[in-house]
């Protein structure tokens, strides 16, 4: 006779507790394959946990966004945060679309240039350009986006030390009618700071003033606000023209658009409650196509795009290490992934699917991941089947922020693989090993010798005699 | 191991305990140990007769096992 699938036993008390009109849906549902791979295929060749990109996802995302904006506005451009993803691979895919290269630092600079990115396709963010880095940028005549009056002076002095004039932006913040007002970065309209930067570089014989640059927030889900940020430069646009008579070329709207991720504390599922990319669009091109600029004055609109457009193209796989209950009688679940692997978690409650067929009962337990770290725990709350030490799970949508912002901390960062278009899977990169970690490491000689270290028995005999 | 005497099961998987008004519910395998401890097999019975049924090792069963029991003693449904 053929057994039956096995699943562990469980009793649940039935409560009364109060309805939810909106319900919660469980995760019954196993993702098996991505993108017509086999996840347990994938987590046999490369392991596990392992984060898996869909080149497919990535361009279809990017495709959709730039149709959105293009019929809606004459000249669009978007520039690829290196910040949301910079791995290789995946900023080469961008670039094969079209996008250009948004960075904020010297380092994420030179990977745009390594991936091939001209420097003039390159804008440069960010409060942290070192003198070294504002130099290159300037010879390479890529777009220079000031962040404070320091580094406006500083590239001011090395454009005239120089002979350079390199093409300029300033970051401008402002209150867009949103909580928190992010004022740390850039020139702030409101006071006149903007203003003031912008007439300096206009009165500096070694400063091309070619854009406006903002960027209001993160994980923004008000695209009014948008149009409030599209108003304020376009009204820096239009003074400058006014008084200066010069035409300003671009308004870089910068990132910010939300994914579909739940973040913590939300009622709501993310898929419920975050706005379209249609939404913002039409928010920022109503505003500027009907600012009263003429047709041929019209700047480009640059859009540094991240999230919204690599979140929904990463996977992360996991693999449970094993199952316990908790004093109160909690089910707790220990992951192969914690916080260190999956930063994001801090953020988000992340969907997370079983991998595998599971019967339909399920429970609700708390999600830890391995590290021997109290703060270590990937959801507080989630209802999933049965799980057992060995299973999958898949959880969505972690393309953001996670291969840049994890952490090397008491585990080693796993590989990633991008799944191409013809469904093949590339390392793009590879596990770490200790020697990774090591190279960088250096023992001063006085610590080379350890007394715990066993010595040969002969050696042992020599030093008695 | 014992279930009280006076905990109600049905052939859904139902449990319920009349001293506390409390009713539980129960997946088929849990369904099957609690008639097993109804006719007061001892855990060696129990767990050759679930390994015989369904397609599980015994030590996994057994860790499985001790989790259940455990579940049953915090809603006071063993004696």
């Amino acid at each position: 006779m053929e057994k039956l699938r096995y699943e562990r036993p469980i009793v649940q008390k039935m409560n009364k507790g109060l309805m939810n009109k909106f319900g919660t849906r469980t995760e019954y549902e196993p993702v098996t394959h991505i993108e017509g791979v086999p996840v347990k295929s994938m987590i046999s060749q490369y392991g596990s946990p392992l984060f898996v990109i869909s080149e497919k996802q990535i361009r279809r995302n990017f495709q959709s966004a730039n149709r959105i904006f293009k019929t809606r506005y004459p000249k669009v451009q978007f520039a690829w945060s290196y910040k949301t993803n910079y791995m290789d691979a995946v900023c080469k895919v961008f670039h094969q679309e079209g996008s250009w290269a948004e960075v904020v630092s010297g380092f994420e600079y030179e990977k745009a240039l390594r991936n091939g990115v001209p420097g003039n396709k390159i804008i440069f963010n960010g409060p942290d350009k070192s003198d070294a880095e504002l130099l290159k940028a300037a010879q390479n005549n890529s777009l220079i986006h000031i962040d404070h009056f320091d580094e406006l002076y500083s590239l001011i002095k090395i454009s005239e030390d120089n002979h350079l004039k390199p093409r300029v932006a300033i970051r401008v913040n402002m209150d867009t009618g949103i909580y928190p007002k992010w004022d740390r970065f850039g020139f702030n309209y409101e006071n006149g700071q903007a203003w003031n930067a912008l007439t300096r570089i206009v009165n500096s014989d070694n400063l091309e003033l070619v854009g406006l640059h903002c960027h209001i927030g993160t994980f923004m889900l008000a695209p009014w606000a948008y149009a409030n940020a599209a108003s304020k430069l376009c009204e820096l646009a239009w003074s400058l023209k006014e008084k200066f008579k010069m035409t300003i070329q671009y308004i870089d709207l910068g990132g910010g658009f939300p994914s579909q991720n739940t973040l913590k504390g939300s009622y709501l599922p993310g898929s419920d409650t975050v706005p379209s990319i249609d939404q913002f669009a039409d928010a920022i091109t109503d505003v500027i196509l009907g600012y009263g600029f003429k047709h041929e004055d019209l700047p480009m609109l640059i859009l540094e795009t991240g999230r919204a457009l690599i979140d929904d193209a990463g996977y992360l796989l996991g693999s449970v290490l094993a199952t316990k209950r908790l004093s109160d009688g909690r089910r707790s679940t220990i992951m192969d992934f914690g916080v260190n692997t999956l930063f994001t978690a801090f953020w988000y409650d992340h969907k997370i699917s079983p991998a595998q067929e599971f019967g339909h009962h399920s429970e609700e337990m708390v999600l830890y991941g391995p590290l021997c770290m109290n703060i270590d725990i990937i959801r507080e709350s989630i209802t999933l089947p049965l799980l057992e030490k060995g299973n999958h799970v898949v959880v969505h949508k972690v393309g953001a922020y996670n291969m840049t912002q994890w952490m090397q901390f008491i585990t080693l960062r796993p590989n990633i693989v991008m799944i191409d278009m013809d469904n093949h899977t590339h390392v793009i990169r590879k596990a770490e090993t200790l020697d990774t970690l090591l190279e960088n490491e250096q023992i001063p000689s006085h610590l080379e010798y350890n007394p715990l270290t066993p010595v040969a028995s002969s050696t042992v005999e020599t030093s008695k005699v | 191991m014992k279930l009280k005497k006076n905990v109600a099961t049905s052939e859904e998987g139902f449990i319920f305990n009349p001293s506390t008004g409390d009713s539980f519910s129960t997946n088929p395998i849990g369904k099957d140990i609690l008639v097993l401890l109804k006719e007061d097999k001892s855990v060696k019975e129990i767990i050759e007769a679930i390994c015989e049924k369904y397609d599980v090792e015994p030590a996994q069963f057994e860790k499985d096992l001790d989790d259940f029991k455990s579940q049953l003693s915090d809603y006071a449904i063993l004696d």
